[in-house]
């Protein structure tokens, strides 16, 4: 188990090492032409560009460059090229926000995922299996930006019945009302496709855990029903969910949310990305992925951790 | 085991098959099979024929603008009028007091169905340019990235799963590696840096030359980052298949790599394949629109059903039609691929058919 995690833990700062690189590669060499020309704007005049060039470095080998870059960000002096606001300190300004809508939206899907597939595997082939299975498949085909501009138009924008504030995020700390009030449709919003997507891989789980030899050994040896469906069904249908979450969530932390946080003004993370991106920022977008790419990798591990606990037969040894 | 509880016990697999299929099996090739079951899921061919539809109206955009609304996609109408039932409207309004009541300028007109001899059916933006040209044209870019980024990445993610699987050792590594890169990359962070940055300048390396401004952009963006998604799961097949009695047999028969990996194992995926390649142009079409959303997939002023989400935003109060009608094209088009594609995977692997009916 600790050979296991070592060797993980190796690849995962490998993964780190080549992600960043490629990022870079996308950023500096797929455009062609002087980045400095780019980064400097249309109005910049000869020795801006110089200028430019001279600070980023861009007359050294390129893997230079990338030393140097990897060096700031890691001692958190890494500036970004248009607004000079330093990388760490705007990543970390939007975590708060981030970590609200991810966490929040997670125990909601979470929640309704399983009892919708619980429900839905319960009365397979009845009516409310059929509306579950119609209502998840619309879940997971609709665009989340669209669904949220929907719900700001529905919701807080005066139409019908407005009675949630639009967009914007209120910390926590100054006002736990305001926090809730500001965060509900983005939850819900970031929260549909999943509960979806969930509600469908538990029914399909459960359905298949119910034809399963220990299950009808259960019930032959006269345990109740629900003791039967709660400790043996249930239980060994959630483990592939647990992989799930894991993976999914982590997605979310680390960019997934983007779309969700660009609809409604959440300036968290991914928001941040999405602004670096427009001005092809290249110091905050290696920053956020490095960022994202932690995340995934960190809750890989752990997936896998987990996935050991649960089921002994793939202990790795 | 597939039996049911309420049925008597067999050692026959075939016929116990038979009846559950209603008709005989013996002599029928799997491909045979899963049509016949298919045939028989009426609401799967329903939303197929949903699905062709929309790609036929879409396929049809240049007669539409041509003949019906007698417009282009890109071509704005501001400060023009046109004809409904008989009265002159302003395409975009002008703003200003009527009869001493103050309006705001800038409102386009809203869907006019029927009323304007097929002009503005489904209203004008705020270039004045016409709603349901647009959401035709843009229906096609966004069915062309679809389609065209799912054969990409299918074609890949086979040919890596069958090198990976079939060759395995350092090949194996290699791609394993690969597929583990790129899995890790938050997706669509990695597609929305590589399609800003591609649409700069286009891409102009290795001899291949690429316009900013094309669709081969997002095409590529989304074909790549997705190759892992199918690939991983192909080559978990592949890695099964590869040990099985026919490939020794047409290993020890003198048959090459190419024959075996090409005749004897893509063979055994095609159906998987065919599923995958349902699923994936749905997602590829949502993810096409949340790029375009950004800024960083088809790029104005082409249009694409996620761009004309991203215009209708800021209008969504006077204008809603501009963000709800092109979004529920996507869910159309999406939801019909999904729902096909859950059929076809019924119909192809008739133990999730069976497991589907049992409780």
């Amino acid at each position: 188990m600790i050979a296991f995690l070592i060797r993980r833990l190796i690849g995962a700062v490998l993964v780190l090492i080549a992600v960043s690189f490629i990022t870079y590669l996308i950023f500096i060499k797929i455009p062609g032409g002087d980045p400095a020309t780019r980064i400097a704007g249309r109005t910049a005049t000869d020795q801006n560009i110089a200028d430019i060039r001279e600070k980023l470095r861009l007359n050294d080998p390129f893997y230079e460059q990338y030393w140097a870059m990897m060096k700031s960000l890691f001692s958190g002096s890494l500036v970004s090229y248009s607004s000079q606001l330093n990388v760490v300190d705007q990543i970390k300004s939007g975590i708060p926000a981030t970590f609200s809508l991810c966490i929040g939206a997670a125990i909601i899907w979470l929640f309704f995922g399983i009892l919708v597939g619980v429900i839905a595997a319960m009365t397979a082939g009845r009516w409310p299996d059929t509306a579950i299975t119609i209502l998840a498949l619309i879940g997971i085909s609709m665009p989340v930006f669209w669904l949220g501009i929907i719900a700001r138009y529905f919701f807080a924008q005066g139409h019908p019945f407005a009675f949630l504030p639009d967009g914007g995020y209120v910390p926590f700390t100054d006002n736990p009302w305001q926090w809730f009030t500001h965060l509900l449709m983005p939850w819900w919003v970031l929260a549909i496709l999943f509960i979806g997507f969930y509600g469908r891989v538990l029914r399909s789980n459960i359905l298949d855990t119910i034809n399963e030899d220990y299950v009808r050994t259960a019930k032959a040896k006269g345990l109740p029903q629900k003791r039967v469906m709660v400790k043996h069904v249930l239980r060994n249908s959630l483990i592939p969910i647990v992989t799930l979450f894991g993976l999914d969530f982590a997605a979310v932390i680390g960019g997934a949310a983007i779309l969700t946080e660009t609809v409604f003004d959440l300036k968290g993370v991914g928001w941040y990305a999405a602004q670096a991106v427009q001005t092809l920022d290249l110091p905050p977008i290696i920053g956020v992925t490095i960022y994202a790419t932690f995340f995934i990798v960190l809750f890989s591990v752990l997936v896998d951790v987990a996935y050991a606990y649960l089921d002994p037969r793939i202990r790795p040894t | 085991m597939a039996t049911d509880s309420t049925s008597d016990f067999t050692l026959d697999p075939a016929a116990l098959l038979a009846a559950e299929e209603e008709g005989p099996i013996e002599g029928k090739s799997p491909w045979y099979l899963a049509w016949r079951r298919l045939r028989r899921n009426y609401v799967a061919l329903g939303f197929l024929l949903l699905f062709v539809t929309i790609l036929v109206l879409c396929l049809c955009a240049p007669l539409y603008a041509n003949h019906v609304a007698h417009t282009g996609p890109n071509t704005g109408h501001l400060g023009e009028t046109f004809t409904r039932d008989g009265k002159q409207v302003q395409v975009v309004s002008k703003g200003g007091f009527v009869n001493g009541q103050f309006h705001a300028g800038g409102i386009p007109v809203g869907p006019q169905l029927w009323h304007a001899g097929g002009r503005y059916v489904f209203g004008a933006d705020n270039q004045g340019r016409d709603v349901a040209v647009r959401l035709l044209y843009g229906g096609l870019n966004s069915l062309a990235v679809g389609i065209g980024s799912a054969i990409i990445c299918m074609f890949f993610a086979i040919v890596l799963a069958l090198l990976s699987g079939y060759f395995g050792g350092a090949t194996d590594w290699t791609i394993s590696r690969f597929f583990d890169l790129i899995w890790a990359f938050p997706v669509l962070l990695l597609a929305i840096a590589l399609g800003t940055a591609l649409s700069i300048n286009g891409f102009h390396h290795f001899g291949i030359n690429i316009q900013s401004g094309s669709l081969w952009i997002p095409i590529l963006v989304i074909s790549f980052v997705l190759i892992p998604y199918v690939g991983r799961p192909l080559r978990g097949q592949i890695l099964s298949l590869r040990e099985k009695e026919f490939i020794e047999a047409a290993t020890s028969q003198g048959a090459s790599s190419w024959r075996v990996m090409f005749s004897e194992l893509l063979p055994n995926i095609a159906s998987s394949i065919l599923v995958f390649f349902m699923l994936i142009i749905a997602s590829n079409i949502l993810t096409e629109a949340g790029l375009s959303f950004l800024g960083a997939g088809v790029q104005p002023p082409n249009a694409s059903w996620g761009t004309m989400i991203a215009d209708g935003e800021d209008r969504i109060a006077t204008a809603p039609w501009l963000a709800i009608i092109p979004g529920i094209m996507i869910v159309l088009t999406v939801l019909s691929l999904n729902v096909f594609g859950d059929g076809l995977r019924d119909a192809l692997d008739p133990r999730a058919k069976v497991r589907m009916d049992r409780r």
